[in-house]
């Protein structure tokens, strides 16, 4: 047994979960250090969980580390300079994008391209849409305009031609190029990250890369700095948004895969946590204080996309899991609108000013207020406040502000603040999966963060969900996901021809190829791993369409029958439609290894120690369903597995709490989750 | 029932969520990439008795914002004059008359009654209603947008509202009509199937909400959240200033004869209503840019939902907005008059119309003229290399206008539309072209203290077999207007380059059947948005930095902003204040 120690750095904490060599467990949970404090950055937060876990980085032989230092660095622009050399004729290309707007209505609204226009280059080349040369490669064009992008202060550098997935041959020689020129690593080719048609989103996606290669490169290398002058022998693992890991020395160079790796993270925990109670389908729920992501899992696979995006016109089109998030959350503002109807967000007030209850300046109700107002939150535990607000002052506020220029009661106005939550979420959950050909009710919701237990009980109701799953841990499911989770490359190659066109041939040999790319590079990267697994699969079309359809591959010789069949399974699937007439097109040929890495029991977190306690801890006025209820508070980790808890109640652990709706009954289970017959 | 507020906020949200589902199921079942990718589709719930909106879809086309109402307004009305069979449980109508309340005949709308349980046995309850765009409905050109025709029948079959399904049945003899008369048919039977499955999943959900609501229950929280919606509307119409607003727009021309399309409008707020009158607006048009009643309308009720875009969507939101029918004019086109133009391009001009008119009134809230076209270029033709034919559609954005926040949004989408458009690396794999650019359109964005934002242009080869080449654009002869004292955004240009010679189309935007060889060459360019306000407020930083862009050119600085660049591109202050000193003492 070796120590082993996954550390997720969320918005508010930094989250860490260890296993010791003896097989026990520890956590810890410390303010994040953000990377805009003076001096400090997210690498001091790490440490300090570490320690206050009462480990060393000595004591650990690996650490599995997800961190956000890349999608804030997108979300709030903090990039680095970046220059782009592309085809003449098309170096706006990232600014046009594809003629959308922000929102379908309000004309208001704009977008800036992470490489602003002046650090656009052309050079004269050009393939045609079949990868033959029209423009032969200018050598001395993307040599000067190396050099100038160089003295215009750019520290990466993209090269992305149009058609380069067909062939890249200018893109390779260009990049050799410029290579030579470039002070550092920093070199980005667009076909290299992917090799997928669609110059705006490949283009995107390496500008994404090279804007933020350099401040991860620089936060990793820290990081690592540090552990190792703190006796930490090895190379850590980061988390990537496909919910695999990258060893530290490896991950710059694919950056942008770091982007949404947090969402990522909790989803493969959840996953993990599915296998290990026998279950299959879920909807995920980690309902935060500005959003709720929202991801599903089917046949105990967390659905994967290549098509997300990280804000407005930043498309990143890797495979990652396909999380989506929805605008609701804790801090979601209840107001009045002109015609006096109650409406919940989408203003939220975030974590500054926050709820009002947190004392940090808020004066509008919340739904956490609301939780609070009517005993679902304890004011006694809530975590990250500044000041101590009463829970009189919320009161206050939600009679002043809702009660009564509605005609209700505080409480009645605080369930109906909980219930238009509730059922914004509910739709846009219903949505997420309906848009992807599922019915909610074939999943269980699987309920956690910090809120998510709080609402899933109310949010299964709405969504006709029989069963809530709320894990062991759900304030920590973050860094287990970092523990849980195997390392991963990914290869694609795009066919983009008739199935019938394609030689079966010809598509053995790019899986094999791409196998062989996928492998050489987990070797290469040198993470420890117990076994690998290859999996194929194709991303398919009907001839006129744009929807990608991906369907797996299990052999690694496909027929192209097999391929057509799958592929018509998997359409009909998702669209109940089947057309016969149309021929199918293969698009993508996809093949990700999976390094097995050594499993970790879930069995681990229970604590049998704190099964003889009394659990019962004590009882709160809850208020639901219209009426105050006197409602047993529990306490969650002293609950062993077999015990029953009905509704009305409380669960309340370190890291969240639970609300069983009256009706609703609660069973652990035994590997310490929550089962709630809703 | 209670009727008490929150109840009707989770009534609202429910309503909201059964039409967001439809146009959910509709899209994803879709074949056709018109409806499946650019969501040229809408899906609602309509009052059984005189068809006003109950509720409609987020995800749909904007312009169809309201336009069905008028629809399931007619159909009420045919069936009580017995001109069309009475509705029974499962019967599916298909109508796409354009002057039944509709568009153009590509936008075909099917219509469900929906029954419930009374004392006197099944009584009709509500409609569903879905409108998706086909890609084909017969008529002269592939697409059915010609830009020459003088009648409707030109454009296409024309369907009066009938039973496409009876009794839940399908009926093979309409659709073999149908199929007999359009283009591609054997592709539309999924289309077909996947709007009519679009109106089975309201049907199922809306059932739901009626059983845990009761149909009483649930008409009366409808009757109310659309007073509520309308109390919504008369408080935002409340911020306009009293008063009397004009402003003219200006279609190019109708396609067939050269002379430019006026809409004149006047917006009047008096109390808590908004008067929308049209007086003045040119007669009638030969050609197809005519707007029907129903697209007029509806074309109103998207600019204002565009101005304030959180009034729920319902009848109740279109009840403080007296808009005078328009008889004699082209936006209100009766039969036989073409009006393949109405929903791409005139709903934008009076869209247009309308910001122009609010922009003097709330000109924090408005913004300047948008490109406001579709920018659509069809090309047909033969490629020899795949043995078969293709129809090519390009479709562009434009710049947005200039507000009093930011500067106006580049290569935006048509403000009726929100689709995207196709890569390039798609259009040259699917089709015989090379682009030689498509980038930003320099100098486009009309000068303003915030300026208007960038067209696009391109420039595209034939490389295989002979095609020919269509247009469907506007603001060719005059760009979108700026406001405020921001200048006018650049007109839309089309040059075709072919064997050897340019051509410009006679109309500016609109052209049909221009034969081209391989080596022939179409260049577009589309219209900037306008500018917002004087130039000469605009902080000189901000001129450097576009100039710097290549946005504009130095001279460009000094003649339209009154910013003088030294040599390294930094604002000289002197020579600046000099510059926009010199127009102030004139003044």
């Amino acid at each position: 047994m070796r120590c082993v120690a996954g550390i997720d750095v969320g918005g508010t904490f930094t989250d860490l979960l260890m296993q010791d060599a003896d097989g026990t467990v520890r956590l810890a949970k410390v303010p994040t250090t953000s990377m805009n404090q003076e001096g400090a950055n997210q690498a001091d937060g790490v440490l300090a969980a570490i320690e206050a876990a009462g480990s060393s980085p000595a004591e650990l032989d690996l650490i599995i580390h997800g961190t956000t230092a890349t999608t804030n660095a997108v979300l709030e622009r903090k990039l680095a300079r970046v220059g782009l050399i592309t085809t003449a004729g098309f170096r706006d290309i990232l600014e046009l994008g594809r003629r959308t707007r922000p929102r379908a209505y309000s004309l208001f609204g704009s977008f800036e391209p992470l490489i602003p226009r002046e650090l656009r280059r052309e050079v004269p080349e050009r393939m045609d849409a079949r990868g033959a040369v029209v423009v032969p490669l200018d050598e001395e064009a993307v040599a000067a305009a190396a050099r100038a992008l160089l003295a215009d202060g750019c520290e990466s550098l993209v090269v992305h031609f149009l058609h380069a997935y067909a062939n890249p041959a200018h893109e390779r020689r260009a990049g050799e190029i410029a290579r030579a020129i470039w002070p550092n690593a920093y070199v980005t080719l667009g076909h290299e990250l992917l090799s997928e048609f669609r110059e705006y989103e490949r283009g995107t996606t390496a500008s994404v890369n090279a804007a933020v290669q350099p401040i991860l490169d620089r936060y990793v290398a820290r990081l690592q700095g540090e552990l190792t002058a703190r006796g930490h022998r090895r190379d850590l693992l980061v988390m990537n948004g496909n919910g695999g890991t990258v060893p530290a020395r490896a991950v710059a160079r694919e950056a942008a895969k770091t982007v949404m790796s947090g969402p990522a993270s909790g989803v493969m925990a959840a996953a993990a946590t599915l296998a290990q109670t026998g279950l299959a389908n879920a909807i995920t729920c980690d309902m935060g204080g500005t959003s709720t992501d929202v991801a599903l899992i089917a046949g105990g696979v967390p659905e994967v996309s290549a098509e997300l995006s990280i804000a407005y016109g930043l498309p990143i089109h890797l495979p990652m899991v396909d999380v989506r998030t929805v605008g609701a959350g804790g801090g979601s503002v209840a107001w009045l609108d002109a015609a006096g109807m109650l409406r919940v967000g989408p203003e939220s007030a975030g974590s500054e000013p926050g709820p009002i209850c947190t004392g940090r300046g808020g004066t509008r109700p919340t739904v956490t207020d609301a939780n609070l107002v009517l005993g679902r939150l304890d004011p006694a535990r809530l975590m990250g406040t500044r000041d101590a607000v009463t829970v009189e002052r919320v009161r206050d506020a939600f009679f002043r502000s809702l009660g009564e220029p509605l005609g209700m009661s505080v409480e009645e106005a605080a369930e109906a603040v909980l219930r238009l939550a509730n059922l914004h979420m509910s739709g846009a959950i219903r949505m997420v999966s309906l848009s992807r050909g599922h019915d909610p009710r074939d999943f269980c919701l699987f309920a956690f963060g910090g809120a998510g237990p709080l609402h899933a009980v109310a949010l299964a109701r709405e969504l006709g969900i029989p069963e809530v799953l709320v894990p062991m841990r759900p304030g920590l499911t973050n860094a287990l996901g970092c523990l849980v989770a195997d390392l991963r490359a990914d290869v694609v190659n795009t066919v983009n021809r008739g199935l019938d066109d394609v030689e079966e041939g010809a598509i053995a040999a790019i899986l094999a190829e791409q196998r062989e790319r996928a492998l050489a590079r987990m070797r290469d990267e040198g993470g420890e791993v117990v076994g690998t697994e290859v999996l194929h699969s194709a991303d398919m079309q009907f001839r006129g369409q744009t929807h990608l359809i991906r369907v797996a591959l299990p052999d690694p010789r496909p027929t192209r029958g097999a391929i057509q069949a799958a592929f018509e399974a998997a359409y009909f699937a998702r669209f109940q439609v089947r057309l016969p007439e149309i021929r199918a097109v293969l698009v993508n040929l996809n093949t990700s290894v999976i390094g097995r890495r050594r499993p970790f029991s879930l069995a681990a977190l229970l604590d049998a120690a704190e099964w003889g306690k009394d659990a019962r801890v004590g009882s709160r006025r809850l208020y639901a369903d219209g009426a105050w209820h006197d409602a047993a508070v529990w306490q969650r980790e002293r609950l062993a597995p077999g015990m029953r808890v009905k509704g009305p109640a409380i669960l309340q652990q370190a890291d969240a709490t639970t609300v069983l709706e009256p009706g609703s009954v609660a069973t652990v289970d035994a590997i310490g989750n929550l089962r709630i017959a809703a | 029932m209670k009727t008490d507020p929150l109840t009707l906020a989770v009534i609202q949200a429910s309503l909201s969520q059964v039409c967001n589902e439809m146009d959910v199921a509709f899209a994803r079942a879709a074949f056709s990439p018109v409806i499946a990718e650019a969501e040229d589709r809408a899906d609602g719930i309509y009052d059984a008795v005189d068809g006003s909106l109950v509720a409609q879809g987020e995800l749909g086309l904007p312009v169809f914002v309201g336009v069905m109402q008028h629809s399931a307004g007619h159909i009420i009305r045919l069936i009580r004059e017995g001109a069309v069979a009475a509705p029974e449980d499962g019967d599916i109508y298909v109508v796409n008359d354009p002057y039944l309340g509709g568009t153009h005949l590509m936008d075909v709308r099917f219509a469900k009654p929906v029954f419930v349980d009374g004392p006197r046995g099944k009584q009709l309850y509500c409609w569903l209603q879905n409108t998706g765009h086909w890609p084909d409905v017969g008529g002269m050109v592939p697409g059915g947008f010609s830009a020459h025709a003088t009648e409707v029948e030109q454009e296409g079959l024309r369907l009066p509202p009938v039973k496409l399904f009876k009794r839940g049945e399908l009926d093979r003899e309409i659709l073999s009509i149908i199929q007999s008369n359009i283009r591609i048919a054997e592709q539309q039977i999924g289309d077909i199937k996947a709007q009519a499955a679009a109106l089975l999943v309201g049907e199922t959900r809306l059932r739901e909400l009626i059983a845990r609501y009761g149909a009483n229950g649930l008409r009366d929280a409808i009757a109310l959240i659309r007073e509520r919606s309308a109390e919504r509307m008369r408080a935002e119409i409340r911020r306009i200033p009293e008063g009397t607003y004009r402003a003219e727009a200006f279609v190019d021309s109708d396609g067939v004869v050269d002379a430019p399309l006026r809409i004149a409008l006047a917006v009047t707020r008096a109390g808590n209503a908004l008067t929308f009158g049209f007086d003045g607006s040119s007669p009638p048009c030969a050609g197809p840019m005519n707007s029907v009643w129903a697209t007029t309308c509806s074309a109103v009720y998207l600019a204002m939902r565009h101005v304030f875009p959180d009034v729920p969507l319902n009848a109740g939101a279109f009840a403080p907005l007296d808009i005078r029918r328009p008889e004699g004019t082209f936006l209100d086109a009766r039969y036989p008059r073409p009006v393949s133009g109405c929903a791409a391009e005139v709903s934008q001009r009076i869209a247009e119309a309308v910001f122009l008119c609010l922009v003097q009134a709330v000109p924090d809230l408005v913004w300047a003229a948008p490109a406001g076209t579709s920018g659509n270029f069809a090309l047909g033709g033969f490629d020899p290399a795949r043995g078969a034919g293709y129809v090519m559609y390009q479709i562009t954005g434009g710049g947005y206008g200039g507000t009093a926040a930011v500067d106006g949004l580049t290569n935006g989408c048509s403000t009726i539309g929100i689709s995207k458009t196709p890569p390039v690396e798609v259009m040259e794999q699917a089709f015989p072209v090379l682009f030689r650019r498509f980038c930003l359109r320099e100098g486009s964005g009309g000068a303003g203290a915030t300026r208007g934002g960038f067209g696009v242009e391109y420039e595209v080869e034939i490389l295989r077999g002979e095609a020919r080449a269509s247009f469907v654009m506007d603001h060719g002869r005059f760009g979108p207007p700026g406001v405020l004292g921001g200048a006018d955004g650049a007109p839309n240009v089309v040059r075709v380059h072919r064997g050897g010679e340019t051509f410009i189309p006679k109309h500016l935007s609109k052209d049909q059947g221009i034969p081209l060889s391989p080596g022939d060459r179409v260049e577009v360019l589309t219209p900037g948005g306008g500018g917002y306000g004087d130039p000469f407020a605009r902080d000189p930083a901000l001129v450097a930095r576009d100039v710097g862009r290549g946005y504009y050119t130095a001279d460009d600085a000094a003649r339209l902003w009154g910013v003088a660049l030294d040599v390294s591109g930094a604002v000289d202050a002197a020579a600046t204040g000099t510059l926009r000193g010199v127009r102030r003492a004139a003044e």
